[in-house]
């Protein structure tokens, strides 16, 4: 199981990928908004989308979990 | 004079005007929403209104707050600084009704000036250059003729664009028709409308801007302009006067455009008219900006101008007292923009700032909105400071914002400070033959060493 982390404070703004999706690396699974720019967060590992963290509007920190991947998933 | 002016701004810009205001024994009435109840602003301010929650929309963009505000406390105009509510000719009008003086223009400039199409249809009758254009293309005729009475390369935009879709460039006259086909069919599908223009492409373009001054007896001058080239995703980075790129004569010519196209708005007040330069030193209008000026400190180091106290005294109806001729400027002024960011990525990085010290020094100014135990909030722009520095030439200049920089800290947030120290050794920034792509070569160069 491979963590998708937050690399700075911000708030949810999308949230791209659903649970169960299979995504590749590289692809965004959350897109938040810090200091007026929207940042993707980014599966670091191609897998399924076994649980999403974060909740639309949801501020996170650096270093939180925001997803779940499952690299044997897909 | 007013006695009270209320700042509807928040940052470094309302520090900056609040000290021109203080300057001018005017009272300074701050506002501020719940994440900036520790800002600088809101402590240097003689008095302070808390108008709303942290997101813009709650606070600094929340019009009747600031106008309520502005009432209960007596001020007599408002100083919109610049983003937020700046260039918003709703508020600029709202303002005046609630029988206040907005400290700039007019709302029909900015109403102007704010639609791109509307505002280069505009100056173009007034006779200031703009990128030559076609109307919506008929034929490929039409496309040819026009291409070739520019030269190449030309760019194919789709009427009802935007973002970059539809958009093509075309190098050589055999491309050109084929290339109209594709961009056709591709506005087709994403815009529902086929219909495109052509414009002479600017390749590796210049962006400098004319700053201009104006009261409301016809007066109108400009005061030289900025060279605004070093810029990431269309946000500028470094700025400096003069510009390496032009000589005098050519700011001359500029300046004379500026001021033909803030008459043509009736403008009043302190603005900047920005142009394209390209390659053979031909410019063309690109927007107006109708406010203060980011930037604008570097033309207040060369000239000895306060800018803000110009903008306060010509809303308080004073007349200009500057003639062109009497315009003068010396040695060479650079600014950098400290972003709270990554270096690399260019991520924003909000948050404590743990350690904070300002460079000090002869000609060398920092225009800051922070200190050290403030919390750098996530909801607005990633502007921490901006460093100005004088020289008595462009070397001079250069070597100063070195010092500067390597004196320059801030712990906490990651900041640009060591990107902005790697550009003033960057070649082609330190001989002064730099673009607008400049920064993608910074990095080409960065990755080679």
């Amino acid at each position: 199981m491979a963590e998708v982390v937050a690399q700075m404070v911000g708030k949810v703004w999308k949230i791209v990928a659903n649970e169960g999706d299979c995504v590749e690396e590289g692809d965004p699974i959350i897109i938040i908004e810090s200091m007026k720019m929207e940042i993707p967060i980014e599966a670091e590992v191609s897998g399924k989308v076994t649980k999403i963290h974060v909740t639309f509007d949801q501020t996170v920190n650096e270093g939180d979990v925001v997803a779940e991947i499952d690299e044997g998933g897909c | 004079m007013f006695k009270k002016v209320l700042i509807a701004n928040r940052g470094e810009i309302a520090v900056r005007i609040i000290r021109t205001l203080r300057k001018m024994n005017i009272k300074s009435v701050a506002v501020c929403s719940t994440a900036d109840r520790d800002a600088l602003h809101v402590k240097m301010a003689d008095e302070h209104y808390c108008i709303g929650d942290p997101p813009p929309v709650s606070s600094y963009l929340n019009m009747q707050a600031i106008i309520k505000a502005a009432i209960d406390s007596g001020a007599e105009a408002v100083h919109p600084g610049y983003g937020f509510l700046a260039e918003n000719p709703e508020f600029a009008r709202k303002v005046q009704e609630a029988g206040l003086v907005f400290i700039g223009p007019d709302p029909f400039a900015s109403e102007t000036m704010g639609n791109k199409t509307r505002a280069r249809k505009h100056v173009s009758e007034a006779g200031v250059p703009i990128v030559p254009g076609t109307e919506d293309i008929k034929s490929i005729h039409e496309a040819v003729e026009f291409a070739e009475k520019v030269g190449f390369p030309v760019i194919i935009k789709a009427a009802s664009g935007g973002g970059g879709i539809g958009m093509k460039i075309v190098n050589r006259r055999e491309d050109l028709e084929s290339a109209i086909e594709e961009a056709q069919n591709r506005a087709k599908q994403a815009f529902g409308d086929a219909t495109v223009y052509i414009e002479k492409y600017v390749s590796n373009p210049h962006h400098i801007e004319i700053q201009i001054l104006a009261d409301n007896y016809g007066n109108t001058i400009h005061i030289f302009e900025r060279e605004c080239s070093v810029q990431r995703r269309h946000q500028k980075v470094i700025e400096e006067t003069p510009s390496p790129f032009i000589d005098i004569n050519k700011v001359e010519e500029m300046g004379e455009s500026a001021i033909r196209a803030a008459r043509s708005v009736n403008y009043k007040n302190a603005g900047t008219i920005e142009f394209l330069v390209d390659d053979k030193k031909n410019h063309y209008f690109l927007e107006m900006n109708t406010r203060l000026q980011v930037e604008h400190p570097v033309t207040e180091m060369t000239t000895g101008i306060d800018l803000v106290e110009w903008q306060i005294r010509i809303a308080a109806g004073e007349k200009l007292n500057l003639s062109q001729p009497q315009i003068k400027r010396e040695g060479h002024a650079i600014e950098c923009r400290i972003y709270a960011e990554d270096p690399v990525r260019f991520y924003p990085s909000p948050g404590l700032i743990k350690k904070y010290s300002e460079p000090s020094g002869e000609n060398i100014r920092v225009d800051s909105g922070v200190y050290e135990g403030f919390k750098v909030p996530m909801y607005y722009d990633p502007l921490l400071a901006k460093l100005i520095v004088w020289g008595k030439t462009r070397d001079e200049a250069i070597e100063r914002m070195k010092y500067a920089l390597d004196n320059f800290i801030i712990e906490g947030p990651k900041t640009n400070i060591p990107f902005l120290r790697e550009m003033m050794e960057f070649p082609e920034f330190v001989e002064g033959r730099y673009d607008t792509h400049v920064i993608e070569r910074f990095f080409q160069w960065k990755k080679s060493k």
